[in-house]
C-alpha cells in the first residue's frame, strides 16, 4: 500500500515538473530502448531539436508491440509505435489505429517499399550464421542445408519475429515446395527456441553449427569483439528481409511533434545510430558511410512478401511447419 | 487454538478471496475482450503434451528426492549444512540461465557428451522430452528434497528411540515411521512440482526440440501475441487452472496425517544403518550433488569473464530487484502464515484453493488481465513496482503455504489443546508457540519467496517503464543486444543475490529454531 502511494506521489511530482514541456511517447521494443540500443543516442539528438521530452516505452518484442497497441486501443498514451515489421503491419493496419505518415523519401531498401501508414527506419536480411573456421563450406541453399547433416537452431514462429521471418522466407522462396523443405530440414533442427537471443546463445555455446539470424550478425562480432570468424551463409534462392517500421497513432495528442519525429527518423542523427546499436541496415546511408562488415555478406537476391501476402500466407505456412516438424 | 483464532478467522477468508480475485479477475478481463471460445485440435494436443511432461516431471522429481532426503536426514558429515543449502540453488535459477547451465554439462558440446565421445560411446541427445524432464528434475529436485527433509526432521526423537528400543530394522522403521511421514508430505510436494511444470515455458520450448513439445503456455503466447485472440487465450488459461484445481483435489484426497504426536524436541538421531546402506547413501548424495551443482558451477564460470564489462546500470537495477524481493517475501510470509493457520483449524476448500491456484495462472494472461484492469485508471507504467510485488506475492505464496501446512497441522495436533487450556490467543500465541516452532519452515519459505521474486519477469513485462529496469530485464536487454558475455555476468549477479537472500532467510530461520 505504501509503495502504491509512493509510486502515485512520485508520478504526480514527475508529471507536474514536466507539465509545460510537451511529451512525445514512442512505444517500441525492449532492445531499442536499452542503453545498448539506439534509444539513448536518438533521444538526446531529437530532444536537442524539439524542445520536448521524448519518452521510449518498452513493450517486449515486436510481436508484443502489436498485442500492446491492440490491448490499449484508442486509449493509448503512445503517439508513435516504432519497431513493427512487415509480417505484422497488415494486422496493425487492420486495427484502424494508425494514420498516414505523409512522408515520401528514397531509401536504401533493395526492394520497392511504399506504405502510406508505416515508414521504414531500418532493415536487414535473415540468414544462417556460422563459424567459418568450423564450417568452411557453408550450404548455398535450403536444399543444400537439408541434404547436409549440419545442426541448426531456429526460433518458434509463434513467439518470435525472426521465427516468423524464416517461415515466410521458405514460403517466399519455394512456394508449394515449402512443406517438403521443412520435412527435409526436420532432422537438421536441433531445437526451436522462444526467441532470437536463446537461439543465438545456443549457437555460441556450440549446440548447433548454424543459427537463424541476420547477415549483419557477423559484423557485431567483428566490430564489438574483433572476432572475424563468424559468417553468414548466402543462399542462391535469395534472402527474406525484415523491414522495421514506425507508424503514427490516430489517437496522438501531439500530432505535430509526431510528424516531426517521423521526419527526424530519416535524418543522419537517427540513421547513423542504427548500424552499431541495432545491428541492422539504416534506410538512409549515414554521411560517414556504413561500418566495416556491413558489406561482407550481401545477398544477390532479396525476397519480401507484401504485408497482405505475408498475413494471408502465415496461417497455412504455420500449419505446414507444425505438421512437418511434429512428424 | 481452534476457537481462539477469531481475528485470523476474519482476515484469512478476506485474503483468500483477494487471491482468488487476483487469479480470476485478470482471466475474466481477458475473456471479456474476446468473443466466443474455440479450442482447436492443436490446442488439445498442447494440453495433452503439457499434462504428460508435467506428470512425468513431478513423479521423477518427487521419487528421486526421497533417497536424497533420507540420506541427508540420517547421515552426519562435515559440510552437511552447507551442502543442504547449496543443493537448493538450482530451484532459484531463472529458467533460461538453468538451461544454459545444463547445456554446459549435458549439451551437444557439453562435458558429458565430450566424455562419452572420448570413450567411443553414443551421445546423449538433450533436445526432446528427455531434456525437458532432465531440466525439470534439475530445477525441482532441490525443492522436493528440502520439503521431504523437513518431514524427516519433524519425526519426534521419542518415536525414533521407541523404534530403536523395539529393535526395528530399516524395513520396520520405514513402515512405521517413514512411510506415514511420506504419505503426509509427498502429495503436497508432487502437486507443487506438477503445477510448476504445467506452466513451464522457456525450458520446455528451448529443450523440447520443436513443435511436438508445444505447451499450453506457448499456445497462450501465440493466441495473445500473434493472433490477438483473447478469448482463446482465456480459454486455454482456464483449462490450465482447471487441471491445476483437479490436481490439487487429488493431492488433498491423498494426504493422510502421520499422527506421531508431540515430542520433547530432543536432537533427532535417525538410525544410520551401516554396511551396504552406508555405501548406497554415499552414492546417492554424491550423484545428487554432482547432478545439481555441476550446472550451477558452469553458470558461475560462464559469468565471471563478463563481470568487467558490466554497465553501471546493473547496480540500481540490482537494488530495485532486491527491494522488490524483500517486500514480496515479507508480504508473502505474513499472508501465507495467516492462510495456513486458518486452513489448519478445519478443512477450508476456499483457503486451500486460494493458496494453490495462483501457481496455475498463465503469467501472460495474468499480466495482460491486470493491464486491462489498471489501464483505465492510471498509466500502467507508474504502478510497475507495486504490481510486480503483488504478482510476486501471489505467485510465491503457494510454495510457502505448502511448506507450512504440514508443520502447522502437526503443531495444532500436538499443542492445540495446551494452547487452548492456557488461553493463548493472538500475539502471545504467535510469539510463544507459532513463531518459535515454525521458525525453520518460515525461514526456508521466506527465502524461497525472496529468491523467486528476484527472478520473476514474465507477468509484468507489460508494465515495464522507461527507467525502472530490474535485474532480469537488464539480463534480457543484454542478450537482445548480442552481449551474451555481459548477460551471463548479470545472470551470475542475479543468481548470487537470489541465493544470498535465500541463504540469509533460511539460516535465520534455522538459527531461530535452534
Amino acid at each position: 500500500m505504501k509503495t502504491t502511494l509512493l509510486a502515485a506521489g512520485l508520478s504526480t511530482i514527475a508529471l507536474t515538473a514536466l507539465a509545460d514541456t510537451p511529451v512525445l511517447t514512442v512505444l517500441t521494443y525492449d532492445s531499442f530502448t536499452s542503453e545498448w540500443g539506439p534509444g539513448p543516442a536518438i533521444e538526446a539528438a531529437f530532444e536537442a531539436t524539439c524542445a520536448c521530452d521524448l519518452r521510449f516505452v518498452p513493450a517486449g518484442d515486436g510481436a508484443a508491440l502489436l498485442a500492446r497497441i491492440q490491448l490499449e486501443g484508442a486509449a493509448s498514451d503512445a503517439d508513435i509505435v516504432l519497431g513493427l515489421d512487415t509480417s505484422l503491419t497488415a494486422a496493425a493496419a487492420a486495427t484502424g489505429l494508425f494514420v498516414p505518415h505523409g512522408v515520401t523519401a528514397s531509401t536504401t531498401l533493395p526492394v520497392d517499399f511504399d506504405d502510406p501508414l508505416f515508414l521504414p527506419f531500418d532493415w536487414g536480411w535473415f540468414a544462417f550464421v556460422h563459424d567459418r573456421t568450423k564450417l568452411p563450406d557453408a550450404p548455398k541453399s535450403f536444399d543444400d542445408l537439408a541434404a547436409s547433416d549440419l545442426k541448426i537452431v531456429i526460433q518458434d514462429p509463434r513467439s518470435s519475429t525472426p521465427g516468423l521471418g524464416l517461415l515466410l522466407w521458405v514460403k517466399a522462396a519455394h512456394g508449394d515446395r515449402a512443406a517438403d523443405i521443412w520435412g527435409a530440414l526436420a532432422d537438421n533442427i536441433v531445437t526451436v527456441t522462444p526467441g532470437w537471443s536463446e537461439a543465438y546463445g545456443l549457437f555460441l555455446e556450440g549446440e548447433a553449427d548454424m543459427v537463424m539470424s541476420y547477415t549483419t550478425s557477423p559484423a557485431y562480432h567483428l566490430l564489438a569483439e574483433g572476432d572475424d570468424t563468424k559468417a553468414a551463409a548466402l543462399f542462391d534462392e535469395g534472402h527474406y528481409m525484415q523491414v522495421e517500421v514506425a507508424g503514427k497513432l490516430a489517437g496522438t495528442d501531439q500530432p505535430a511533434l509526431a510528424d516531426q519525429f517521423l521526419a527526424f527518423m530519416l535524418t543522419d542523427a537517427f540513421q547513423s545510430a542504427i548500424p552499431q546499436t541495432n545491428w541492422m541496415y539504416p534506410v538512409v546511408t549515414p554521411a560517414a558511410g556504413l561500418p566495416d562488415g556491413f558489406d561482407s555478406f550481401r545477398p544477390a537476391k532479396s525476397l519480401l512478401l507484401s504485408p497482405d501476402e505475408a498475413q494471408s500466407a502465415r496461417d497455412a505456412a504455420l500449419a505446414e511447419w507444425q505438421a512437418a516438424l511434429a512428424r | 487454538m481452534a476457537s481462539r483464532a477469531r481475528p485470523l478467522g476474519l482476515v484469512a477468508p478476506a485474503l483468500a478471496v483477494l487471491l482468488l480475485a487476483l487469479v480470476i479477475a485478470p482471466l475474466a478481463a481477458v475473456a471479456a475482450r474476446g468473443a466466443g471460445l474455440s479450442l482447436g485440435p492443436a490446442d488439445w494436443a498442447a494440453v495433452r503434451f503439457t499434462l504428460v511432461q508435467a506428470v512425468l516431471s513431478a513423479l521423477l522429481s518427487t521419487l528421486l528426492a526421497i533417497p536424497v532426503a533420507r540420506a541427508l536426514a540420517r547421515r552426519r558429515f562435515a559440510g552437511r549444512g552447507l551442502l543442504i543449502t547449496l543443493m537448493g540453488a538450482p530451484f532459484l535459477l531463472p529458467a533460461v540461465v538453468a538451461v544454459l547451465g545444463l547445456l554446459a554439462i549435458f549439451g551437444r558440446a557439453g562435458l558429458l557428451n565430450s566424455g562419452l565421445a572420448a570413450l567411443g560411446l553414443p551421445a546423449f541427445p538433450i533436445f526432446g522430452l528427455q531434456g525437458v524432464l532432465l531440466a525439470h528434475v534439475f530445477l525441482n529436485l532441490p525443492l522436493a528434497v528440502r520439503m521431504i527433509l523437513q518431514g524427516w526432521l519433524s519425526i519426534p526423537a521419542e518415536r525414533i528411540r521407541l523404534a530403536q528400543s523395539l529393535g526395528f530394522g530399516p524395513a520396520e522403521t520405514f513402515r512405521h515411521l517413514e512411510a506415514p511421514m511420506l504419505r503426509e508430505v509427498l502429495p503436497g510436494i508432487g502437486l507443487v512440482v506438477l503445477i510448476i511444470c504445467l506452466t513451464s515455458f522457456a525450458v520446455v520450448l528451448t529443450l523440447g526440440g520443436g513443435p511436438r513439445a508445444t505447451t499450453i503456455e506457448l499456445a497462450i503466447y501465440q493466441a495473445v501475441r500473434f493472433d490477438f485472440d483473447l478469448a482463446r487465450a482465456a480459454g486455454l488459461a482456464g483449462v490450465q487452472v482447471l487441471i491445476c484445481a483437479a490436481a490439487a483435489g487429488a493431492a488433498w484426497a491423498l494426504v493422510r496425517p502421520a499422527g506421531f504426536g508431540a515430542g520433547l524436541d530432543r536432537e533427532t538421531a535417525l538410525p544410520a544403518p551401516g554396511g551396504w546402506r552406508r555405501v548406497a547413501d554415499a552414492f546417492v548424495l554424491a550423484s545428487a550433488t554432482l547432478f545439481l551443482l555441476a550446472p550451477v558451477a558452469a553458470v558461475a564460470l560462464r559469468g565471471v569473464p563478463g563481470l568487467a564489462e558490466l554497465p553501471p546500470s546493473v547496480l540500481p537495477a540490482a537494488g530495485r530487484s532486491v527491494l522488490v524481493a524483500l517486500a514480496s517475501a515479507a508480504l508473502t510470509t505474513v499472508a501465507a502464515l495467516t492462510l495456513v493457520l486458518a486452513a489448519a483449524n478445519r478443512p477450508r476448500p476456499l483457503v486451500e484453493a486460494a493458496a494453490t491456484l495462483p501457481l496455475a495462472t498463465s503469467g501472460l494472461v495474468l499480466g495482460t488481465g491486470l493491464f486491462l484492469i489498471v489501464q483505465p485508471f492510471v498509466p500502467p507504467m507508474t504502478v510497475a513496482l507495486p504490481v510486480t510485488i503483488l504478482v510476486n506475492t501471489a505467485l510465491t505464496l503457494p510454495f510457502l503455504f505448502r511448506i507450512l501446512l504440514p508443520e502447522v497441522l502437526v503443531l495444532r495436533a500436538d499443542y492445540g489443546r495446551l494452547a487452548d487450556s492456557l488461553g493463548l490467543t493472538g500475539w502471545p500465541l504467535l510469539r510463544w508457540l507459532v513463531l518459535p516452532r515454525l521458525a525453520r519452515p518460515l525461514g526456508f519459505g521466506a527465502g524461497i519467496a525472496a529468491a523467486l521474486s528476484m527472478g520473476d519477469l514474465g507477468a509484468i513485462a507489460l508494465f515495464a517503464g522507461e527507467r525502472q529496469a530490474t535485474l532480469p530485464l537488464v539480463v534480457q536487454q543484454l542478450t537482445g543486444a548480442y552481449r551474451l558475455e555481459a548477460a551471463s555476468a548479470a545472470s551470475l549477479i542475479l543468481v548470487t543475490l537470489s541465493f544470498a537472500l535465500f541463504w540469509a532467510c533460511d539460516a535465520g530461520g534455522r538459527r531461530a529454531a535452534a
